[in-house]
């Protein structure tokens, strides 16, 4: 059971990954922002209760729509939004954008824009963690249109032959941009498929982080202690579209969006501290315009970093040479 | 497939060793002016030279250069299908006994992903060689290759590094047919982030072998599959060579021919064909294709005045299009005559025995172009 404490940080870090996807929605609007966004909204117990139940050295791989896997496990909110903004102080120097990015100093190993493309990366990590004798385990997070990549299958092949300690996490938010689950896959459930490569697959329901963060300590104790994979498949629902530009509307309807605005994650944990009489709502009301003038403030810093030199950057494209020829 | 089948394709002419070894020249190895060494920068001769050095053919130096990098870093692992018993040619033969299968550890079928867990374990700690069995393989593996490895040091501002080695093999050798002869490296030089490596003779293999793997970046090192069972003079324990430094095999004042991989052979032989009519050819192998030396070879054509350029694959978009506008852009008003390139038919290639033959450039294509090239001014 979590201890009160931990419910309310990651009630906190709900509403900060909410308030950075709304930040990157203005700025993009006013064309601060460059590129796409892909808003994360209404996902975000996902990344907060999987990234909560990590230690600092295990390893996450991300994707397109993953600012806020980021952000949970422990990117710099300034450096993220310079990169966000093209600003030289990014994480890729104003080079990658929000989609192709990495930082090993908070263990994340790559975004990607190719969809379903980190999977095998993260679970070459985890062949690593394996390999090195580490007690590392490695998240690959993952959308339910990469699920039926073919890499996808592979990699969860070759996890499953080798027990590697990575834990296969579907944001099933049930569009493929604009194409929805059964239109695309012939399963019900994606958590099937962990059978099909000889390790547990689940179905949760990924708007209750709690039960996110539960589950990913679980699958993370059987990572370490070498009983392999498992294969999460989380329940959600975007709010928005696909991406900046997309209002999510031609293939939905708005009485759908609504049901699923019902169930907010933030919405859901808050009322349920309240009830408990952990938390009163304009303590929570407090938290949260903290957290959106901090990121506001933030963000203005991020608008005035300097931008890259005009000059095209020919510098990190290769790795410097360290060979010693004998 | 019976190993003569593939080594048919490249048979020297007169039934001569396939491929020369750089290192025939060992009698005169302490004259650090010989030709073969003018490519080198900073080349200093290996310590172990005054003894005559065992001959090893291609593969078997690979071999070596393998096993002698994974005692060196215990980091190094060889990840791909079938490796564990050899592979298709017996290259890794033996590295499983010696090392275990969990450094020589075999795949399942599934190229793209046995690319993206060499990638994602070069993020984390190891220094994976993959082999992809042959380069028509490496179509499966794009995504990985060209969005992930090649770019990952770049987007994360220089902070994750990538040291990964690709072998693959390529090329005409046993009439194999469309979809196991290509040479595909053209692609590969065209992307930033990647090094390509294409040695042509044992003791370049596995010398530059080493240098890829002791990379901190992704290198794909193209082996050519009809050189495998051919000889040369390979050092044990030798020196890494750098990578990106073509080899001058052969000084000339006439014409230059640089000849990639399985080209240095006929390239040699025309040379020597056109030696006996008094004509002097110089003969430069790349060895990289990227980065490219290009710097020795407008030198060598700034002397010669002359160029051909000769690969194995086809002609249009190959990596002798590269060499031909930088020469030019380099040494235009140096050259007497245009630039040739001697390469195969853009066509998918051919699989009988006739037509296969008919479809790879040979020593008598090269010494037709340089004829032509002679006769032009």
């Amino acid at each position: 059971m979590l201890d009160t404490a931990k419910r309310k940080a990651m009630l906190r870090q709900m509403v900060l990954l909410r308030a950075f996807e709304e930040k990157l929605e203005e700025l993009y609007q006013r064309k601060a922002m460059f590129g796409s966004t892909h808003s994360y909204r209404g996902q975000e117990a996902i990344a907060v209760g999987v990234c909560s139940a990590l230690q600092s050295s295990d390893l996450i791989a991300s994707y397109h729509r993953g600012t806020g896997h980021l952000i949970a496990k422990g990117a710099d909110l300034y450096t993220l939004l310079c990169e966000c903004m093209g600003r030289a102080e990014g994480y890729s120097k104003g080079r990658g954008g929000k989609m192709h990015m990495g930082d090993m100093a908070f263990g994340f190993i790559g975004n990607t824009g190719t969809v379903g493309g980190t999977v095998p990366t993260a679970t070459g990590a985890a062949l690593s963690a394996k390999v090195r004798g580490s007690k590392e385990v490695v998240i690959s997070f993952f959308g339910d249109g990469a699920a039926n990549q073919g890499v996808v299958h592979e990699a969860m092949n070759m996890a499953g032959l080798w027990k590697l300690p990575v834990i296969y996490v579907c944001e099933n938010n049930q569009y493929a941009m604009t194409v929805s689950l059964e239109k695309s896959t012939a399963v019900k459930q994606y958590s099937v498929r962990g059978a099909a490569y000889g390790f547990e697959g689940k179905t949760i329901d990924g708007n209750d982080v709690e039960a996110v963060y539960e589950e990913t300590a679980r699958a993370a104790a059987k990572g370490r202690s070498g009983d392999g994979p498992t294969f999460l498949e989380c329940m959600t629902y975007r709010w928005d579209g696909h991406f900046g530009g997309d209002p999510g509307t031609a293939y939905r309807t708005k009485e759908e969006i609504e049901s699923w605005k019902q169930k907010c994650p933030i919405k859901r944990l808050k009322e349920k501290l309240i009830a408990e009489g952990h938390l009163s709502e304009s303590e929570f009301q407090k938290t949260s315009d903290e957290v959106y003038a901090d990121l506001a403030a933030i963000a203005e810093r991020a608008e005035a970093a300097p931008l890259p030199k005009k000059e095209v950057d020919l510098t990190s494209i290769y790795a410097p040479l360290e060979v010693s020829h004998g | 497939m019976g190993r003569s089948m593939l080594q048919n394709g490249l048979q020297g002419p007169r039934g001569e060793r396939p491929v020369p070894s750089c290192f025939v020249l060992n009698n005169v190895h302490t004259d650090t002016s010989i030709s073969l060494y003018k490519g080198r920068k900073n080349f200093r001769p290996p310590m172990n030279l005054e003894f005559t050095m065992p001959e090893q053919t291609y593969l078997e130096a690979i071999r070596a250069g393998l096993e002698e990098e994974m005692r060196r870093d215990p980091a190094v692992y060889i990840f791909g299908e079938d490796v564990a018993l050899g592979g298709p040619f017996g290259v890794t033969k033996g590295l499983a006994e010696t090392f275990g299968v969990n450094r020589t550890v075999n795949t399942p079928i599934s190229e793209a992903t046995v690319m993206g867990l060499a990638i994602g374990s070069a993020t984390a700690g190891l220094r994976p060689v993959i082999e992809i069995m042959f380069i028509d393989f490496i179509t499966l593996a794009m995504d990985q290759l060209i969005n992930h490895a090649a770019k990952l040091h770049y987007m994360s501002g220089g902070q994750l590094k990538i040291p990964l080695t690709v072998r693959v093999q390529c090329g005409i050798s046993g009439a194999m047919g469309a979809h196991h002869s290509q040479s595909l490296e053209a692609w590969l030089a065209h992307v930033p982030g990647l090094k390509v490596v294409m040695p042509a003779n044992p003791a370049d293999a596995k010398g530059l072998l080493k240098s890829a793997i002791r990379d901190d970046n992704p290198v794909v090192f193209i082996e050519h599959r009809g050189l495998y069972w051919s000889k040369g003079e390979v050092a044990p324990n030798s020196d890494s060579i750098a990578i990106g430094q073509a080899a001058i095999l052969r000084d000339g004042k006439d014409l230059t021919i640089v000849a990639l991989s399985s080209m240095v052979a006929p390239a040699l032989a025309a040379a020597r064909e056109l030696e006996a009519e008094g004509i002097s050819v110089e003969v430069i192998d790349p060895r990289t294709i990227s980065p490219l030396d290009i710097e020795t070879i407008a030198a060598s054509v700034k002397k010669t005045s002359r160029l051909i350029v000769a690969h194995e694959a086809v002609e249009q978009g190959g990596i002798g299009a590269e060499i031909v506008s930088r020469v030019q852009q380099e040494v235009f008003y140096y050259l007497d005559s245009p630039i040739l390139r001697v390469a195969a038919p853009f066509a998918p290639v051919p699989a009988g025995p006739t037509l296969e033959k008919q479809f790879l450039p040979n020593q008598e294509r090269i010494v037709d172009a340089c004829r032509r090239a002679l006769s032009s001014n």
